[in-house]
């Protein structure tokens, strides 16, 4: 009896999302929203060569505060929840290989992380891609060299300082007179170049700094709490 | 027209490696489906013009939130171990 219902309701949501199926061919040409963004006035506004950095760091600014928000919230949960530190563990020695690659790869990795999110407003990324990526850089680091010490207190402090330094930013634009997180308060610059946009580089480039932050200290919660056999 | 045919095709997988998340016995398994579930939709959102949603699906969702998962499942079988055998805990019990 309750596979008959479940059944009913999953036919059902096929018959309610199949019409969007059929009626989706590939647009050919920008949608009425993304028309309204690339305008060329609107474009010179801002002045960002990436079009979606520009809507989510300036148009849509105080989203992108809520999003940071939450990120905050559940590391602190997640610090407030695994607060039992473990013994020393004895665990199986690593391969060479896999440490020497490892001694290649995390430099990389890091600087394919800090150079998504720094050309943010040129090339597809931003901050959140680039604090992922480098988030990705420290958990192999935990994997490759367990015994390496995890300083606490300096991923704890770049991270409210990120934080602090971005609503900073965020709210020099309301008393400068232009908005809250208007992005005209540096000079916005020739189009494409590195040093254009005005304050978007250095807000995304926070916002990158704070996310990777708080991931490896998640991470590291998880990893810190894991006992011995 | 071929792009209708390879969303498809990448449909079709994304569904068949969550039915394997759901329906396999041994956890060690559901959690890789889940990380080549998150894999498949990031090429997806590529295939749909969306760069920036594919970079963050992919180091987050197949990348971090799977290693999360290993750590919870580490954790998980050592808290059952004093009780019950280790093979147990492995598998899904049978309905």
């Amino acid at each position: 009896m309750k596979k008959l219902l479940v059944l009913f309701i999953l036919a059902a949501l096929v018959g309610v999302l199949y019409p969007l199926y059929e009626s989706f061919d590939g647009n050919t040409e920008l949608s009425e929203v993304a028309r309204f963004y690339a305008k060329s006035e609107n474009v010179q506004k801002v002045n960002s060569q990436n079009l979606v950095t520009a809507v989510v760091v300036t148009y849509r600014g105080l989203d992108t505060l809520g999003e940071v928000t939450i990120l905050f919230l559940t590391a602190a949960i997640i610090a407030f929840f695994l607060k039992k530190e473990s013994e020393k563990r004895t665990l199986r020695k690593n391969s060479e290989i896999f440490k020497t690659a490892s001694k290649l790869l995390i430099p990389i990795i890091t600087m394919l992380g800090i150079y998504i999110f720094i050309n943010g407003h040129l090339t597809p990324g931003g901050g959140f891609q680039g604090g992922a990526v480098i988030a990705s850089a420290v958990i192999l680091m935990f994997l490759a060299f367990p015994n390496m010490e995890f300083s606490h207190k300096f991923f704890e402090s770049l991270e409210s300082v990120s934080g602090l330094v971005y609503v900073g930013l965020a709210a020099f634009g309301a008393i400068l007179g232009l908005g809250f997180l208007d992005n005209a308060i540096l000079p916005l610059g020739k189009f494409g170049q590195l040093f254009s946009a005005g304050a978007i580089p250095v807000i995304y480039s926070f916002v990158g700094l704070k996310v990777g932050a708080e991931l490896s200290n998640i991470l590291n919660k998880f990893k810190s709490v894991q006992a011995d056999n | 027209m071929e792009f209708k045919i390879i969303t498809t095709l990448l449909g079709i997988l994304m569904l068949a490696m969550s039915l394997i998340a759901i329906y396999h016995k041994k956890m060690i398994v559901a959690v890789i489906a889940t990380g080549a579930v998150g894999l498949f939709a990031s090429i997806m959102y590529l295939f749909l013009a969306a760069p920036d949603v594919a970079m963050t699906e992919a180091a987050i969702g197949s990348g971090l939130s799977t290693i999360i998962f290993f750590y919870v499942l580490n954790r998980i079988r050592q808290n059952d171990k004093e009780g019950r055998e280790s093979d147990e805990i492995d598998e899904i019990p049978n309905k």
